[in-house]
């Protein structure tokens, strides 16, 4: 479709003196081309500009689109559309450098084939939500999925982005080295901040090779139990990688060597799951029969050994118990508040009233210097406005 | 290179009595320092080629204390340079003879190992390492393991983002903590992050990490802390040519292995370790690698046999696996010591930090090597190598006139060369004063005015730290003009201004 990756690398199968024939550090050189489908890779950087230097001089709010798929996410926006899904394709991928740019309107399934094909991976599992999605909105989103607690978060692996402020300047950030202190984190700030601050053009992830075995267990177990399991496993060197109780059982996974998989098969004990990787994918992408209710869908997160919250209603545990997912018809105050006294936050993820504040407001001191970020990258107003949050 | 303190100006010191007083009705005497004698400790930190003494030094031991502090300076108008150990290397703490250096040192508690949710409160002051010795009791440790890890505070790690030699596989500082308790200049209190995951709103906390002090004074850290690996065991490879070193690097990669350490030594950094220390390193191999597995007991011997046949088949004269914690230990402490290793054969050495893509690593190092014949100033490298963070140490000595100056010009090539394959200035050590210049080769002039309005979003007044990390458009216009009056400007399509 669009990419044959190049590149040769000594296999334990070549011998010692072919290893001076081949060039001693390796460049992996990615040939584009193109195709006749509507997938062409194309960098539509300077008609974004554009938008963007006209948005400026007649005022217009800009509402970002990716590949739409989280539009139920975050509140109702408003705003003329950027779709950002033509401005796409990987700019460069070096497997042995463990980084991959790509411009923001990159399919992430077309991303994860890439990798896949050499064994590497997306290490905190973005959440899809449908098939269009795209890099700059899993970042713009900065969802992260069931292996984040043993592995890190979108924002942990984001190594630099270009982007283009409100003021309609193409301004790049990070780089793709995995140490790099030069500079304010803007990278990082782009994440998870829905657009408000910047559109992404292009985005520089770390990535990691794909563990050799991955196996999935489950036991049976109340709530408080799996608390109190996972909290005291994720304190010991186990090759974890996810860890969700689904109101009635725990699932634990294990990755890594597969003598290490094992021999903690062994010791934590519990079934093996017949389909193991099936579980964590509709755990990640709200397949699960949990999620299929109509009643609003409420994300608490807290650390991950507090107590169960005391709110009526259907939860998962996720992220080893720090990620907890709620089904009630209690009202937005009381879990605000119940999130707030364990020491957390809430959102309503999906459903109820998007029109008003989704994500719990932060102390007036912090939503202040929002307020002045926002000024900083985008003074007119222009991107997202209130997606985040009504005043933003 | 030193600047002598301003003294006599009456300006400054009419202001110095009324800031005098006002501090005194907030903090203990014993918590001003303003005697030349008493400053002079703080007159540098570990780039002690720039020196400078500060109007005052303030200890203070409360947060209420820091918060007065601030806020009386902010109301004055008087600038404040936080510190914490004084161990950084881009002297981003070397004070201004125009303003109060806040010493952080007394904040040296540790207020909370939590081993359940994984974290530990500790204030600033508190020493990297002093973190996973209190935690060793439950098992658990903090990643982040810079070099100076026995002296530097983890105020000071959360403020340049710092790194050490387990990052590849553990990150930096920034992805190590969990909140921080910032005191802004108008001495206003704000929470930063917290212990459930993905904060509200912006990522404040990525944006603290690493700012140098330029945004907020921190008061308090929440680090993660993770489980000790069951089981740690380093390999040593000798080879024949830094060349076919770095390909292993890259082989080990490839095969999907992220061992907690890789380095790279050059064969003047590994002689230097060998004398010093002892280590029994191959004093004739031209680069060693050192490869840290950790993991369960089951994945270490698993990846060892793999690592070992990996290194033998990019051409590993020699490969030895440590065979205990004694000989690990004696393994990584040529490593640890080639800094004070290389500080034993020449007067003076002049520590770079420079990340590339690690592709770019047998370019850099052959140009690194013209270079350094032309400016006959001779390098030695250690090299984080998973990461592609390069250490070249400059050799020479200061009481030769104007080797200091030759060795800086040097430095600056080699920063420029690091922009030039793709990487960056600074991997691991900050910008500070050291590389403010060499910023406005990496970045571009709308990039350094969001810089500067970011600042102002958290220091409208600029009276955080001024004059480091970012530099000015001004002074950018005349670094590129001096280098471009002297006919050295070694990449013209970079855009300057």
């Amino acid at each position: 479709m669009y990419i044959t990756a190049n590149w040769h690398f000594p296999t334990s199968n070549d011998s010692r003196t072919r290893i001076h024939d081949i060039p001693i550090i390796e460049f992996i050189r990615l040939h584009y081309a193109r195709d006749p489908m509507s997938t062409d890779d194309t960098d539509e950087s300077k008609m974004l500009q554009d938008r963007i230097m006209a948005a400026a001089s007649s005022g217009t709010a800009l509402r970002i689109i990716g590949g739409d798929s989280k539009a139920f996410y975050g509140r109702a926006a408003s705003g003329e559309p950027l779709p950002i899904s033509g401005h796409r394709g990987v700019v460069s991928y070096e497997p042995t450098e463990l980084v991959l740019t790509a411009r923001a309107g990159t399919p992430l399934d077309e991303i994860e084939t890439l990798l896949g094909q050499h064994k590497q991976m997306l290490p905190f599992e973005p959440p899809h939500f449908g098939d269009k999605a795209t890099l700059g909105g899993a970042v713009a989103c900065g969802l992260s999925g069931p292996r984040r607690p043993f592995c890190g978060s979108t924002r942990d692996f984001v190594l630099g982005v270009k982007i283009l402020n409100g003021k309609g300047e193409i301004l790049q950030f990070g780089g793709q080295v995995m140490k790099n202190v030069a500079g304010y984190d803007v990278s990082r700030l782009m994440c998870g901040a829905l657009g408000s601050l910047g559109v992404l053009l292009e985005i520089s992830i770390k990535v990691l090779p794909v563990p050799v075995r991955e196996v999935t267990l489950s036991q049976d177990m109340s709530a408080p139990e799996a608390i109190a399991a996972m909290s005291a496993w994720s304190a010991k060197p186990l090759p974890l990688s996810a860890l969700c109780h689904d109101g009635q059982r725990l699932h634990i996974r294990l990755s890594g060597a597969s003598s290490a998989v094992s021999a903690t098969r062994a010791r934590l004990g519990g079934e093996e799951h017949g389909e193991s990787a099936a579980f964590w994918s509709d755990l990640r992408e709200h397949r699960l029969d949990f999620f299929a209710a109509d009643s609003p869908l409420w994300r608490i997160a807290v650390a991950p050994n507090t107590p169960e919250l005391k709110l009526p209603g259907k939860w998962i545990l996720d992220w080893g118990g720090a990620q907890r997912w709620l089904r009630t018809s209690v009202s937005d105050e009381a879990i605000h508040k119940a999130a707030l006294q364990a020491g957390g936050h809430a959102s309503i993820f999906r459903g109820g009233n998007r029109g008003g504040e989704v994500f719990q407001t932060p102390a007036p001191s912090i939503m202040a210097l929002h307020q002045r970020l926002k000024d900083a990258f985008d003074p007119l107003r222009l991107l997202n406005p209130g997606r985040l949050y009504a005043d933003l | 290179m030193s600047t002598a303190p301003s003294t006599g100006n009456t300006a400054v010191d009419t202001d110095r009595t009324a800031l005098l007083r006002e501090l005194r009705r907030h903090l203990p005497e014993q918590s001003i320092l303003q005697e030349p004698e008493d400053m002079r400790p703080y007159e540098c930190d570990g780039l002690s080629a720039y020196r400078e003494l500060p109007l005052l030094v303030l200890m203070p031991e409360t947060v209420a204390q820091v918060q007065a502090a601030l806020r009386i300076c902010s109301q004055m108008r008087v600038a404040v340079i936080a510190r914490g150990a004084g161990t950084g290397l881009s002297g981003g703490a070397l004070p201004r003879s125009d303003s109060v250096l806040l010493s952080l040192a007394r904040f040296n508690r540790i207020v909370e190992i939590d081993p359940l949710n994984r974290y530990a409160r500790v204030q600033p002051g508190v020493r990297n390492l002093a973190i996973s010795e209190a935690s060793a009791a439950y098992n658990l440790y903090y990643a982040p393991d810079p070099s100076s890890q026995i002296a530097c505070s983890i105020g000071g790690n959360v403020a340049e983002n710092s790194g050490g030699v387990h990052c590849l596989k553990y990150g930096l500082t920034v992805h190590n903590i969990l909140e921080l308790t910032v005191v802004t200049m108008e001495g206003d209190i704000l929470t930063i992050g917290g212990l459930a995951p993905d904060s509200p709103g912006y990522d404040l906390l990525a944006l603290m990490t690493g700012s140098e002090g330029m945004l907020g004074v921190i008061v308090e850290v929440c680090v993660k802390l993770l489980p000790k690996p069951e089981r740690a065991q380093v390999m040593l490879a000798a080879f024949d040519s830094v060349d076919k070193a770095g390909a292993a690097v890259a082989g080990i990669i490839a095969a999907g292995i992220i061992p907690a350490g890789l380095e790279m030594m050059d064969n003047p950094a590994i002689r230097a370790a060998e004398d010093f220390v002892h280590a029994g390193y191959p004093v004739d191999a031209l680069a060693i690698l050192l490869c840290e597995l950790d993991g369960t007991n089951e994945e270490v011997s698993e990846q060892i046999l793999q690592v070992r046949q990996l290194l033998e088949q990019f051409g590993a004269t020699e490969v030895r696996t440590s065979r205990d914690e004694q000989e690990r230990q004696r393994f990584w402490h040529g490593r640890k010591a080639a800094f004070p290793a290389v500080g034993r054969i020449s007067p003076d050495y002049y520590c770079m930090d420079g990340t590339i893509p690690r592709r770019e690593l047998s370019h850099v190092l052959t140009r690194m090597t013209e270079l350094s014949e032309q400016f006959n100033l001779p390098i030695a490298n250690v090299f984080h190598a998973g990461d592609g963070n390069l250490h070249p140490l400059i050799l020479y000595d200061a009481n030769r006139p104007g080797e200091l100056e030759r060795t800086e010009e040097l430095g600056g090539k080699i920063l420029e060369l690091c922009v030039q394959v793709g990487g960056t200035i600074t991997g691991e050590h900050g910008v500070g004063v050291e590389k403010i210049d060499h910023m406005c080769v990496q970045f571009q002039a709308a990039e350094l005015s969001q810089f500067h309005a970011v600042k102002a979003a958290f220091d409208p007044l600029g009276l955080l730290n001024p004059g480091k990390a970012v530099p000015t458009l001004t002074r950018c216009a005349e670094f590129g003009a001096m280098h471009v009056h002297h006919g050295q400007l070694a990449f013209p399509d970079i855009e300057r201004f």
